[in-house]
């Protein structure tokens, strides 16, 4: 961590010092100030991954107990949704990351279309998210409403899954149940991580307006950037969940 | 001695007679346990008077009155190794020694009889092998080794008996255990400690330690019946264990004779313990308990069974110790309390259960 | 020059109430609830930390009213729970998690780093404005029935077997505890930051080494709390079962989630209040800290050391042996530095020139009270001796030793040794010194002997009890009364002397420290222009050269 910014003008009393419209008063440079809300954001990410850290936490110690009802629960998941979610999310980084880039240069209407273009992405993943959670719904997959192990004690009955999952034997009853663990894990993950996803495209909805307005572009691109990196950071999150929700059984 | 109240003076003879400042000593471990806390305390109390020593001389030595100018000084490396290494020294051997302690709490004899204690809102059931049942009471000989496997029935509940010093979590859906040794007859206090909701405070009892004369003439007095064994016999039967766990040879299930204590080697190629909990395990959640060479198909009895009921199955599991045994079991469906060790009745093949499923 | 009390000072008499301060800035309600302040805000915490407070101590007060007598007479047991329930919750989460931090740590961190306000005042506000909804939120789950989950709300019984207001109140938690991230947030963002020029981590004073080992906690810890919250109500409320043993779920998972942030939560509440004793203790000797360093880290090592102690608390519900031995050396380890620390005080008086005013006294009866606390930790934190001693009045009176009588008088020495700069006002010593000796008797008298009824077995969180624990009980609750009115005593006289004080002046306690190098109450700004820092803390001798100075002027 860099020690207290060196200050030109100490305690030079009376001296009206100049500084940009956007720098809030309580900090003696721009610089300052952008540090600190740099630093801000990369500690608030860090009390995030704490916090899905439980849930991850459990997702671990519960996978290694049942590890069967593990992998013949994730083969619900439709694996070409979750891949469409994560290139969605990847390009979407791409796209905040350009924003970012543009509002560095100061390219006004590059930095409205890159966040326009995050937003769309974003609303395709819940778009995307929502499909796969009629799905479950429909199925009678959601912890505590009506959960069925019907698909798990005989697979059989869900021709459609079966016919991607041949090799998928009948669990035994006692093992079925704790299906019921896993989807409780993937909608507690996936739901914790869409609400995250609602909450930055709600200010990224925000962000396009303030944009337009040319508020990113006059120097002060402190918020594009934090945003940015909150925007990478649930996207890694993903990157995690998918592996650890759809591919488990997969080589 | 007139002078003073009644009131006052009742007060004073009561504290006097009843006071103390720890409980009866009343297993082999509480002394063990009593002498690392003594040597905690005097320990804590010779730190807390060398503290209070120093910050009241300095005090008085240092007050502004008595040493107007202030002595600037950095620190010293020696004191601070001095307390660093004192302290941690002190506190290793209390980990040592409580570890120790510890381990031998929670670390049954061989020998131990074991005793099922049920944890429920509000009320501790205790089970004996025999199938003595009793109801927020404990009763025990001295001198001999017994080991409690606890288990709740709802939430989580702690077993607490502070003569003998020892105390441990009811947890549901996991057997735990304790064991400890009496010494001195007596009746001493049983409280539940972990916090379970309206009645905590009512879930308290006695623990009668009986001479091993007593002991016998009490079982002999309270057996409630059949046996632990026996009752875990008729549930084999009625709950049609015996479909699949018998002694032919195309069984679906292994036999259970001598299973427990033995070492299993399951269907993923673990080798495990059959203990208490194995049993129950696998009873509940039998998918993860399959032996090698049997295929996964034994239903759980998840719901169909109570924690009594378990219990008994795993005691009757545990003195199954011949193929005939199981043998008898199937032939027979109905058990007399008198008749021990069960012999066959060829002449009467009653039907199965008898209405009995839960216990 | 004057030298006959530390409080007589040169410019005493000719102090005044500077016009301009940040209480007269602006005017008006909107100015006081939309500032940014963090003096303000600091305010505004130490008006609602005490509202709670004494909520939280009406309950107490209950408590030891029922347990006056062994019957459960005074109310049913589901009353009792509920009483001990919000009592916890209540003083935990709205009072000492917040107390020093989110009052003196507020009002004084940015001033002892030299800058004017923390790094980000808005998300100062909202914590206060996070903290307001989860009290009232709490104070409406307690008020529409309670809750008697006990503060551990341990599962399955808060997720299946109790019928109030968990859910109301695990909400309210969870928004307190984002109240206490984002003020762990500012507080490291503003230490790493917005230091003035030549102000280097070892010129800090030890208070903000304090409070930045324990922002690092809350940072780190309090998310895993606000996770276990929400599978608490998602059981509750869904049934997923994750922690329903018939589901395949795991209770000891829940333990152990909620464990993880528990424990280092006992050191968000005492770290800051070590530091104040730091401050307070090298003030009244005019003395730097003996070991600087050595407290600095060791505040530091308890940071760390405290998030791998979990399950200390978990000792007798059936984890396994080596578990325990693992986490009861560690525990051991964390016991040290705290040692040290309590040693280092002590041998700051050496060679000092010690005066006794309150908020030494308060210092004193920490030292004490906090070495018995920590000692009983030791106790428990032995594996052997946990066994027995775990789950009665034993561990009752090993937090309250540490938390009232360490936490509760590190707060109110700071609150006293900190109220000329806050109001410019003295508050009156003589009763000050008085309420501080009762409180210390009273607490003596209250929480000693549970430390015997715990040895005996006393169960904890017991509505009735044993006929034989009475007298114990009765001695605890007499205490109680004299700690009731030790702690009523400051709230009159302070707010009197707000009105009625002797004006401080800037520099009272003629202490190093920026904050003593400005005036009283300080300017919004804090700094007319951000100091230069060229000399080292608890500097003395600076001290003096200054005093020359304005002598010679």
């Amino acid at each position: 961590m860099s020690d207290s910014q060196v200050v030109v003008h100490g305690a030079a009393e009376g001296a009206h010092h100049e500084h940009l419209p956007y720098q809030r008063h309580h900090f003696e440079t721009y610089a300052q100030q952008s540090d600190a809300t740099n630093f801000a954001m990369w500690l608030f990410l860090l009390t995030e991954v704490m916090f899905f850290g439980g849930l991850f936490t459990a997702y671990l110690i519960f996978r290694n107990w049942y590890y069967p009802a593990f992998v013949e629960a994730s083969h619900q998941l439709d694996i070409r949704w979750g891949t469409a979610n994560t290139a969605v999310l990847i390009i979407s980084s791409f796209t905040m990351a350009m924003g970012v880039w543009c509002a560095e240069m100061k390219k006004q209407a590059g930095l409205v279309l890159c966040l326009v273009l995050t937003f769309i992405l974003g609303l395709g993943f819940l778009g995307i998210k929502t499909i796969e959670y009629s799905e479950k719904i429909e199925k009678h997959h959601v912890p505590g409403f009506h959960y069925s192990i019907q698909s798990f004690v005989n697979p059989s009955s869900d021709p459609e899954v079966h016919a991607k999952n041949p090799e998928d034997k009948p669990l035994a009853y006692d093992m079925a149940r704790h299906t019921e663990i896993y989807f409780f894990l993937y909608f507690a993950m996936t739901g914790m991580h869409a609400l995250h996803m609602i909450i930055g495209i709600v200010l990224l909805g925000f962000m396009i307006i303030r944009a337009r307005a040319g508020a990113y572009t006059t120097g002060h691109v402190t918020y594009v950037e934090n945003f940015g990196l909150y925007w990478h950071f649930v996207d890694i999150i993903w990157i995690y969940l998918f592996p650890l929700l759809y591919l488990i059984s997969r080589h | 001695m007139s002078h003073i109240s009644p009131v006052l003076w009742q007060f004073l003879v009561k504290w006097l007679t009843n006071f103390s400042l720890y409980p009866p000593q009343a297993s082999t471990i509480a002394p063990q346990m009593d002498a690392l806390y003594f040597f905690m305390v005097l320990v804590s109390l010779i730190g807390l008077t060398i503290v209070i020593l120093i910050v009241t001389a300095f005090s008085i030595m240092y007050r502004q009155k008595k040493h107007p100018i202030p002595v600037q000084i950095e620190g010293s490396t020696m004191l601070e190794a001095t307390w660093t290494i004192i302290p941690l020294g002190l506190f290793l051997i209390m980990f040592v020694w409580g570890a120790l302690i510890y381990f031998r709490v929670y670390t049954p004899p061989a020998n131990a009889m074991n005793i099922y204690v049920v944890g429920k809102q509000w009320m501790w059931k205790a089970e004996h092998p025999g199938g003595q049942h009793e109801i927020n009471s404990l009763h025990i000989p001295t001198g001999r080794a017994v080991q409690l496997t606890i288990i709740s029935q709802d939430v989580f509940h702690s077993f607490s008996i502070p003569a003998f010093r020892v105390k441990r979590e009811a947890i549901p859906g996991r057997y735990t255990t304790v064991w400890f040794e009496a010494t001195t007859p007596g009746t001493y206090h049983l409280f539940c400690t972990q916090y379970c909701g309206t009645d905590h405070s009512h879930m308290i009892g006695d623990v009668v330690v009986l001479t091993p004369d007593d002991y016998k003439r009490w079982l002999a007095g309270s057996t409630s019946g059949a046996s632990l064994a026996q009752n875990g016999e008729r549930l084999f039967a009625s709950l049609s264990c015996a479909a699949c766990h018998n002694t032919r040879p195309d069984a679906r299930g292994p036999s259970l004779a001598n299973v427990y204590g033995s070492k299993l080697t399951l269907a993923s190629g673990q080798s495990q313990l059959a203990d208490e909990a194995f049993i129950r395990d696998a009873i509940l959640n039998p998918s993860q308990h399959i032996t090698q060479g049997y295929a996964p198909i034994m239903p759980t009895y998840q719901g169909q069974i109570s924690e009594d009921g378990v219990i008994a199955l795993v005691e009757y599991i545990k003195q199954l110790n011949s193929d005939y045994r199981i043998q008898q079991t199937t032939n027979t469906t109905t058990l007399l309390p008198e008749s021990e060790g069960g012999k066959a009745t060829p002449a009467g093949q009653k039907p199965a259960g008898q209405g009995m499923v839960k216990q | 020059m004057s030298t006959a009390t530390i409080v007589s000072l040169p410019d005493q008499s000719t102090a005044r109430i500077p016009r301009m301060n940040f209480m007269t800035k602006e005017n008006g309600l909107l100015s006081w609830l939309l500032t940014g302040d963090h003096k303000r805000i600091a305010m505004l915490y130490l008006v609602s930390i005490t509202f709670f407070f004494f909520i939280g101590g009406a309950l107490a007060g209950l408590i030891r009213l029922e347990l006056l007598t062994p019957q459960s007479d005074l109310m049913a047991t589901d009353t009792y729970n509920k009483v001990f329930s919000m009592h916890g919750i209540i003083m935990i989460f709205f009072f000492l998690v917040p107390s020093v931090p989110a009052t003196i740590g507020n009002f004084l961190i940015p001033i002892m780093v030299g800058a004017k306000d923390l790094a980000l005042p808005k998300i100062n506000l909202l914590s206060w404005y996070l903290y307001m909804a989860a009290g009232m939120l709490g104070l409406y789950a307690m008020a529409t029935g309670g809750v008697d989950t006990g503060w551990t709300f341990t599962t399955p019984l808060s997720t299946h077997y109790l019928n109030t207001n968990v859910v109301t109140t695990g909400l309210a938690i969870f928004i307190a505890g984002f109240s206490s991230i984002f003020t762990g947030l500012n507080f490291i963002v503003t230490i790493h930051k917005m230091r003035c020029p030549g102000m280097t981590w070892f010129r800090l004073p030890l208070f903000v080494w304090s409070n930045y080992a324990a922002s690092i906690l809350m940072v780190l810890g309090t998310p895993v709390l606000a996770i276990t919250l929400v599978l608490v109500v998602l059981e509750r409320v869904a049934g997923i079962g994750v922690f329903d043993p018939t589901k395949g779920g795991d209770p000891l998972l829940f333990q152990h989630l909620f464990w993880f942030y528990s424990h280092p939560a006992v050191y968000i509440m005492i770290l800051p209040g070590m530091g104040v004793i730091s401050e307070t203790v090298s003030t009244f000797s005019r003395k730097r800290v003996f070991g600087y360093t050595a407290v600095a880290f060791s505040s530091v090592a308890i940071a760390v050391f405290g998030f791998f102690v979990w399950a200390h608390h978990m000792f007798i519900m059936g984890i396994s042996n080596y578990s325990m031995l693992v986490f009861s050396l560690l525990t051991m380890l964390v016991a040290v530095p705290s040692a040290i620390k309590i040693f280092n005080w002590a041998f700051t008086l050496y060679k000092g020139s010690i005066t006794f005013e309150t908020p030494m006294l308060y210092s004193f009866g920490f030292m004490g009270l906090f070495t018995i606390g920590g000692l009983t930790g030791v106790f428990l934190a032995s594996s052997g001796t946990d066994i027995h001693l775990t789950e009665t009045y034993f561990i009752v009176a090993h937090f309250h030793f540490v938390m009232v009588g360490g936490m509760l008088m590190a707060f109110l020495a700071g609150v006293h040794f900190w109220w000329p700069k806050m109001t410019g006002r003295m508050y009156p010593e003589k009763i000050s010194q008085l309420a501080a000796l009762i409180t210390f008797i009273g607490f003596n008298f209250t929480f000693f002997p549970q430390f015997i009824l715990g040895t005996l077995g006393m169960p904890r969180r017991y509505a009735t009890y044993p006929p034989e624990f009475q007298v114990l009980n009765v001695f605890s609750t007499a205490g109680a009364t004299i700690l009731g009115v030790g702690y009523l005593l400051p709230i009159l006289y302070l707010t009197w002397s707000l009105k009625y004080g002797e004006i401080a002046g800037d520099n009272p306690w003629q202490a190093t420290g920026l904050e003593w190098q400005i005036q009283s109450p300080p300017l919004t700004e804090n700094f007319p222009a951000i100091p230069i820092m060229d000399h080292e803390a608890y500097d003395y001798e600076w001290l003096e050269g200054q005093k020359e100075k304005v002598a010679s002027v």
